[in-house]
């Protein structure tokens, strides 16, 4: 009963599929800390616990001895890293309204030559931004998919991505344009 | 590579520095306007960035540090990534708001700091807690870099009221003197403070963003958590709330004696063993067997097979010293200590299973047992040693009876084993000008031959267990760090014997006037008392496979059930069940001071009861200020304070409307219950933070979960108030009918708060069961938030379950135990140990007359009386007045004491305590 509940709140959800993502057993309990904004938390059996999304969600992708999922370089590391924090600072919260434009415009403009959000491969960060977009990226009318092609195109093939999506809905986007 | 950095956007600080301790070049480093668009793709300039060979651009200045710290190979940990998160999430905000104020406003002090007051608090308690000089580790790692460069400009320019923050500010001023960060900040400011940064600020939005109120580790009220609920979770709550106690299991009839059972969560629980010739006092009662308690207390809530033992220590100097002074046999005094800590644990419900102790045939055939196995197996060593002997009292004389200099810290009143300052283990011979505690002379070195146990060719399995166990285990981050330094500092043989005769003997000719020492010997005890509970006792402790063991202790005691028994027990070979959780506590002071046994500080655990404040409300409030984490106080202000607000205000105002409405307005019996979306929010919201309190017991975290109890009482008390049902029951139908609903789910958090309590308060929690006729006997706790109060059940009488501290008694209590009066304070613990028995001194007063306003002159005058009484029972003491005198004496300052306890109201005491302490 207790996973019940705690699959219910997206970001706990977010982190249980997170582990059917990365193939874990499904032996770890989350709980959040209730507040304005809900932060999960972990505990472990080494340690103290922990706090935090991008926190959890790396510990979790060691745990399943994915670390290429963190990075494979220095350079890609660090990039990693900038795009979690990314996650949690600017799309967590404040998806609405203009600042969502604001946020797709900037990673359409990043998007424009690139994949993946870090490096060259699928990482711990398309798979979370990926998430932490679902919701914008849903309610978005046709128009504005377009508008933001890039942002499109990536999430589209993250979606895809075998393991990625789990629970969530998968988001239609039309390959030919309709408002050029 | 190129680093892009401004001097006028303060998040370049970090960055530089991290670059310089990486041993970036000059030439690598870019100087930018803070409005270049250095990044092409980001909607605002930012800086500072780092363009990569590869063209790839780092625009985050936490994932620059990263990068930097990467390339000198020092690897992220789950700790560093906390701190990046936290520092991204929750500190850089509000100090983009302080430095606003600031720099931009011209304010000043308070009013810049109170905006990032919580979050310094914070890290300043992780410092002190991680015991370490940086956030992470013994060295300074990304974390620092990262949060000192975001401090430094503020705190740098004032640091009022950082004194009241020792850790922080140490681990700053630690920061400030690092090279690269000395550097950083040379480049940055040059001296010109955080001015610099005046302009960029000021082409920035004011960042209203951060006036939300910052996230705190403690769940708040609910309302702002509520958006977040999502309806499929919000349906799983009403599913379980609909089920029903039918599908609920009922909890198994605990007999005894208890074993392990196949495929069932086997759970045995100690506490440390109080040492037998002293009265615990509320640190000792918190540390450990409260503690231990409520762990207890909760396993059982939960249906877990579960075993709790605990026992009086018993063999030692210390209690030939004791028995000495008394002019009894250690025997004798044994018996009357061993009777004086069941009546206080007793008293405060301490569900033991089984109290036992450690003078007993078992107790000597199972130590002696070990020691002949650790005998056979060759893991002793025979030495002679230098030991203390006090020729003025012809003795040699224990570690508890020598004090000195401690020889590493150079404490003055290091005792003979330990350094109570720098909690080091000493070799009494080691102190420095030591000195007999008995009669002040200065003892002289001999020599005795004796056993040791040789630990360290035990350290490398001892080693081995302790990675595996730590891994595994629930272990409070002191036992780990202590267990770990132990181990760091590299293991020596350790002494097992002792020349005494209060022991058990060695069974060996030629020690045979020696006893086992009692550190060897008092972890035994744990054994030989579930040996005297039970002839099967080896299920318990030569099972590992089956059974986990919790220990409860203070922290002081931790060294020996990581280390040193381990060891015994690994070395003996014979299957033993080692501690797999080991629970220490920091330590409770007193009010400003130190409870203190030799000296007689503080409130003793036979006092308790003589204030009138009943157990439960003791309980509440040792386990609400319980030291988890750091050292906490008592405080006989903050008592009221919590019983007033938390107790009487929250939780029993609460349980109270619900069960006064439904009495009320509904004959007493649970009206229908027609759920709208508010109804299941709520639902939901209580089964999150039972949901919380579970995760925390499971773990341990007994303060915590306590808070989740106090949450969801809020919640209820909230919940009527918006909702209203005296003025909805006097309304048309519809209104009645919301009236109805909203009581009849009021009355269920009662009846779920009822068992949730169990753990804290069990008088309580029982009292509230019975005026609710709520179900006692089913497994409510794990299952979540269900209605175990149906439309229809008829509830019983409802009374109200707390009463006001008021100030002046309070004040009161303070003068009688506070520091003023110490030595009043030790006098009367001997006193109660004497003769009389300490029942008649008291008699209880009619429930609900203890708030009863005292009569402040009576009180004075009685006060110096019983003063004046009390000393001249101490000098007759002290001249060894013959006995039948002294005890005349103490007779009249018992019936004194009587008369003043009436006079100033303090017996609280539920009836139902009454006839236990008679038993």
């Amino acid at each position: 009963m207790r996973g019940g509940t705690a699959m219910a709140v997206p970001v706990l959800a977010e982190l249980s599929a997170l582990e059917k993502t990365l193939g874990l057993p499904r032996s770890n309990k989350f709980s959040a800390l209730a507040g304005e904004r809900l932060i999960p938390i972990l505990q472990t059996n080494e340690g103290p616990r922990l706090v935090g999304l991008v926190t959890i969600a790396s510990y979790l992708v060691k745990q399943a001895k994915r670390e290429q999922l963190l990075g494979t370089s220095n350079e890609e590391r660090a990039a990693v890293q900038q795009w979690l924090e990314y996650r949690v600072t600017r799309l967590d919260g404040r998806v609405s309204g203009e600042e969502a434009g604001g946020v797709l415009r900037e990673l359409s403009a990043y998007l424009q030559d690139r994949v993946y959000l870090a490096g060259n491969r699928l990482t711990l960060a398309d798979i979370l931004a990926y998430h932490g977009l679902h919701q914008l990226m849903a309610a978005l009318p046709l128009h504005e998919k377009e508008r933001y092609v890039n942002v499109s195109r990536w999430f589209s093939h993250v979606q895809q991505y075998p393991g990625v999506r789990q629970h969530l809905p998968s988001i239609v986007f039309l390959k030919n344009r309709l408002y050029a | 590579m190129k680093l892009f950095v401004s001097c006028g956007s303060p998040q370049c600080l970090k960055v530089l520095a991290a670059a310089e301790r990486a041993g970036l070049r000059r030439e690598e480093l870019q100087e930018a306007g803070p409005e270049d668009p250095v990044v092409p793709f980001l909607n605002h300039p930012r800086l500072p960035a780092l363009k990569l060979d590869s063209g790839n651009v780092l625009f985050s200045a936490n994932a620059i540090c990263q990068f930097f710290f990467l390339s000198l190979g020092e690897e992220p940990n789950d700790s560093t990534n906390q701190w990046l998160e936290w520092e991204a999430t929750q500190l850089q905000p509000v100090v983009l708001v302080a430095l606003y104020h600031h720099v931009v406003q011209g304010k000043k002090g308070e009013e810049v700091l109170g905006t990032i007051r919580k979050q310094l608090t914070y890290i300043d308690d992780s410092l002190a807690q991680n015991g370490k000089p940086y956030l992470t580790d013994d060295r300074e790692s990304v974390a620092d870099v990262v949060l000192w460069g975001t401090l430094y400009p503020l705190i740098s320019d004032s640091s009022c009221f950082l004194e009241e923050l020792k850790s922080f500010q140490r681990w700053f001023q630690q920061m400030n003197l690092l090279e690269p960060c000395i550097k950083a900040v040379e480049f940055m400011l040059k001296g010109k403070g955080c001015q610099v940064f005046k302009s960029h600020l000021q082409k920035r939005p004011f960042p209203v963003i951060t006036l939300e109120k910052p996230a705190s580790d403690e769940p708040e009220d609910g309302e702002s958590a509520e958006q977040i609920f999502s309806e499929e979770e919000i349906a799983a709550a009403v599913e379980i709330w609909m089920r029903g106690t039918a599908a609920c299991p009922k909890l198994h009839q605990r007999q005894h004696p208890i074993l392990p059972l196949d495929n069932e969560k086997n759970i045995l629980i100690t506490s440390a063993l109080p040492y037998v010739n002293n009265v615990p006092h509320l640190g000792n009662i918190i540390g450990s067997v409260l503690s231990a308690d409520v762990f207890a207390r909760y396993c059982r809530l939960r249906d877990w097979n579960t075993l709790y033992v605990c026992g009086t220590d018993e063999y030692g100097t210390a209690t030939e010293t004791k028995a000495m002074e008394e002019g009894l046999t250690p025997q004798e005094i044994c018996d009357k200590y061993n009777l004086i800590h069941t009546e206080i644990y007793q008293w405060f419900q301490i569900s033991f299973d089984y109290f036992g102790r450690t003078t007993t045939t078992h107790q000597t055939t199972i130590a002696q047992d070990i020691f002949c196995r650790l005998l056979e197996r060759d893991f002793l060593l025979k030495d002679t040693v230098e030991q203390l002997r006090c020729e003025r009292c012809q003795r040699f004389l224990a570690d508890r009876f020598v004090e000195g200099i401690c020889p590493f810290c150079s404490y003055e009143e290091a005792r003979g084993d330990q350094c109570d300052k720098c909690g080091k283990l000493i070799n009494a011979v080691e102190l420095k000008r030591p000195q007999c505690k008995i009669c002040k002379g200065s003892p002289v070195i001999k020599s005795s031959k004796h056993l040791f146990l040789d630990l360290p060719k035990l350290e490398e399995r001892l080693e081995m267990w302790l990675e595996q166990t730590l891994a595994q285990g629930d272990w409070t981050a002191n036992a780990r760090f202590i267990s770990r330094s132990w181990i760091r500092d590299g293991l020596k043989p350790r002494c097992i014997t002792r020349d005494l005769k209060w022991g058990t003997p060695v069974p060996l000719e030629d020690f045979k006037d020696k006893v086992f020492y009692v550190w060897f010997d008092a972890p035994i005890g744990y054994l030989s008392i579930t040996a005297s509970y039970t002839d099967q006792w080896e299920k318990w402790w030569k099972n590992p496979q089956q059974v986990q063991l919790y220990q409860f202790m203070a922290k002081d005691n931790v060294p020996f059930h990581s280390v040193v028994f381990p060891c015994t027990q690994l070395g003996a070979e014979d299957n033993y069940t080692l501690v797999n959780h080991l629970i220490s506590t920091e330590y409770l002071n007193y009010e400003d001071g130190k409870f203190s046994k030799s000296r007689g500080v503080g409130v003793f655990g036979d006092m308790a009861k003589d204030t009138g404040i009943p157990a439960d409300i003791w309980r509440f409030y040792l386990l609400f200020v319980r030291p988890e984490g750091q050292d906490s106080a008592f405080s006989w202000n903050d008592l009221m304070l919590k019983n007033n607000s938390e107790l009487l205000n929250n939780l029993g105002n609460f349980v109270n409307r619900a069960g006064m409405f439904v009495h009320k307005y509904f004959e007493g019996c649970v009206p229908e219950m027609e759920l709208n979306r508010e109804d299941k929010k709520l639902l939901l919201h209580v089964t999150l933070e039972l949901h919380q309190y579970n995760q925390m017991l499971e773990k341990v975290r007994i303060r915590d979960a306590l808070r989740y109890i106090l949450n969801i009482s809020r919640l209820g008390n909230q919940y009527i108030q918006i909702n209203e049902p005296w003025k909805r029951v006097k309304g048309i139908e519809e209104d009645r009918k919301r009236a109805g609903t909203v009581t009849g789910i009021a009355v269920n958090i009662a009846s779920l708060l009822a068992v949730m309590l169990h753990p804290f308060m069990p008088s309580i929690s029982v009292a509230i069961q019975e005026q609710l006729q709520a179900p006692r006997d089913l497994n409510l706790v794990a299952g979540g938030f269900m209605c175990t109060l149906p439309t229809g059940h008829k509830i019983g009488m409802v009374a109200p379950l707390f009463q006001k501290l008021e100030a002046e008694q309070i004040e009161a209590l303070r003068k009688r135990f506070g520091g003023g009066q110490l030595e009043n304070g030790s006098q009367e613990l001997q006193l109660k140990t004497g003769p009389k028995p300490e029942v008649e001194v008291k008699a209880a007063a009619p429930l609900g007359d203890g708030a009863r306003p005292a009569d402040p002159q009576k009180v004075k005058e009685l006060t110096e009386e019983v003063m004046k009484q009390g000393n001249h029972v101490r000098e007759l003491k002290a001249k060894k007045a013959e006995k039948l005198l002294i005890d005349a004496e103490v007779t009249k300052l018992l019936e004194l004491k009587k008369q003043l306890s009436l006079v100033e109201g303090k017996t609280l005491d539920a009836p139902t305590q009454k006839g236990k302490k008679r038993k």
